[in-house]
């Protein structure tokens, strides 16, 4: 498999790692090392704040709710998408992929507008004393905008490469619409889902922008683990903030691997973001 | 996209799915995109370049498009390179050197950015080497370009590869038997062949850079007139409820990112049909 390569080759494989050191590994040690740097005393004294513990509960509270949604309406717009055509369908695959397009902070404004305090749906809803912003429902709300994308691009391609051959044949012998998905469908994108599913929970939890905008910043209620790092580092607790941040890219590391799990056990599910 | 399906589906399912999706997009993407456009209808033209007329706003959007545009550049020829590595090359760690690559995506912004302030401000590894020159990253210009290089770096890297990948080794052949030497082989076989790759992966990089906020605020120094960059700006009228302002504001940075988004795939699909006609 491996050539004897060419100085030339060498080089240009010199210059790559150098460039992945400088630019993506530098960073990662950098936190560690002033994460770490006093000991694992203080990491763990900054870590168990009770401030920080409640941003990382906060964190994954959000990833727990806008999971499951992320899969149900993931795979439905798939299906859908794949199996049949309306019209608008085109319409309606750009608007699930714009939220990639949209920067972060100009989501959140977005969902200011509508579902703020002074919004057309915001307005009503506070007089009925139902706030959505600058809370949970605010935190899950652009959660869910910025992960959109994730579930149905990774089902569709499957979708649409297996075919409904078996579908069909199944509908044939008599299953129902819940029997065909769970026996023929489900196995098919089981794979690929998971794949969405992973990428989709990593960035819910790792949202800054959109969040930080409708979080309404409260300290030790609103704030998510990567609003903590922020509001940690702005006060000079560089350790605290360093140390919130390990949490993080361990979440990123754990991402990394397990999508390299899921498409090594399953080369087809590897669709790139 | 392939039209297997036939016109009217046998299959059951589609009034739950349509109607699920449907739900989900109204409420979660259409409603506060459309409530954007209604808060920018509401303003007047004259309004309108009020607020984009302002010195700031302007100073802001130089800043942010000239760094985006040097952290493309960047990003283009690191992406390149990365990618030729990756897909060309056998050798040891090149599949941990594969799965770094997506690093920056799957690491949370904030984290990026206070890792990069460590990292290259005068205290800093790398900063502590720069500083004595007066060239510590931190806190300036280029600070912010190495923030979005960082932060975008995977799109170009992941748009070039497959091309990489799918290169025909007989076009090379032919051209060396021909007599053309390594560099002419490159630029004239190889580089036409990866245009589009590199279009889509550095015009993705742009857009993206366009928007970036949580890794810059921590590295930029957030100078007015200096190092302050848009989503800073956007964030700053939303913090003084001048929300017309800041629709204002993003919505021009939303518009330049569509308009940009739009010509890369026109370009690219004109790109295609031409290699597609040549080969």
């Amino acid at each position: 498999m491996t050539r004897a390569l060419h100085p030339r080759q060498r080089l240009l494989i010199l210059a790559a790692l150098a460039f992945v050191l400088l630019m993506i590994v530098a960073p990662v040690a950098a936190i560690l090392s002033r994460a770490f740097g006093e000991g694992l005393a203080t990491w763990w004294a900054a870590i168990s704040d009770p401030e920080t513990l409640h941003a990382i509960w906060l964190t994954v509270l959000t990833a727990l709710i806008v999971l499951p949604v992320n899969v149900v309406f993931g795979v439905a717009a798939a299906w859908a998408i794949a199996r049949f055509r309306f019209p608008g369908r085109r319409a309606l695959l750009i608007l699930i992929e714009l939220p990639f397009a949209i920067s972060p902070v100009i989501a959140g404004l977005c969902f200011l507008l509508v579902y703020g305090a002074y919004g057309p749906v915001g307005e009503p809803l506070m007089n009925q004393g139902i706030q959505l912003m600058f809370n949970l429902t605010g935190i899950v709300l652009v959660s869910l905008f910025v992960t959109c994308p994730f579930v149905m691009r990774e089902v569709l391609p499957v979708l649409q490469v297996t075919g409904e051959d078996e579908e069909l044949a199944a509908l044939t012998l008599g299953a129902n619409g819940w029997q065909i998905f769970r026996f023929v469908t489900f196995p098919n994108i089981l794979w690929p889902l998971l794949h969405g599913a992973i990428l989709a929970t990593a960035r819910a939890m790792g949202e800054f922008g959109a969040v930080s905008v409708v979080s309404g910043a409260v300290r030790g209620q609103t704030m998510t683990l990567p609003l903590q790092v922020e509001l940690l580092y702005n006060d000079y607790n560089t350790t605290g903030a360093f140390a919130a941040a390990t949490v993080l890219t361990a979440l990123a590391l754990v991402t990394l691997v397990l999508r390299g799990a899921v498409a090594a056990m399953h080369p087809d599910a590897g669709g790139r973001t | 996209m392939p039209t297997r399906a036939a016109p009217r589906s046998p299959l059951p399912g589609l009034g739950l799915s349509l109607g699920t999706t449907l739900l989900f997009v109204t409420l979660i993407v259409l409603l506060p995109l459309a409530g954007l456009a209604w808060q920018l209808a509401q303003l007047s033209l004259a309004d309108y370049l009020r607020v984009m007329g302002d010195r700031r706003v302007l100073a802001a959007l130089r800043v942010t498009i000239t760094a985006a545009a040097a952290a493309t550049l960047v990003n283009g020829l690191g992406g390149l390179l990365l990618a030729w590595v990756i897909a060309r090359y056998r050798f040891a760690g090149r599949q941990v050197l594969d799965a770094l690559v997506d690093l920056p995506f799957a690491l949370p912004t904030s984290v990026a950015g206070i890792a990069l302030v460590a990292l290259y401000a005068e205290d800093g590894w790398i900063g502590s080497l720069l500083a004595p020159f007066g060239m510590a990253p931190a806190y300036t210009w280029y600070g912010i370009v190495i923030a979005m290089a960082f932060t975008s770096l995977p799109f170009a890297v992941r748009a070039i590869q497959p091309l990489i990948e799918e290169l025909d080794p007989a076009q090379e052949q032919a051209a060396r038997t021909l007599g053309a030497s390594d560099t002419q082989i490159f630029a004239q076989v190889i580089l036409p062949n990866l245009m589009p790759g590199i279009l889509t992966g550095t015009g993705l990089s742009f857009v993206r850079s366009l928007g970036e906020f949580g890794a810059l605020i921590f590295i930029a120094g957030n100078l007015p007139f200096k190092t302050e960059i848009t989503s800073l700006l956007i964030m700053i009228r939303l913090d003084e409820f001048d929300y017309p302002a800041a629709a204002a504001i993003a919505g021009t940075l939303l518009g330049l990112s569509l308009i940009l988004l739009v010509a890369i795939n026109v370009l690219q699909t004109r790109l295609y049909r031409r290699f597609e006609r040549g080969s």
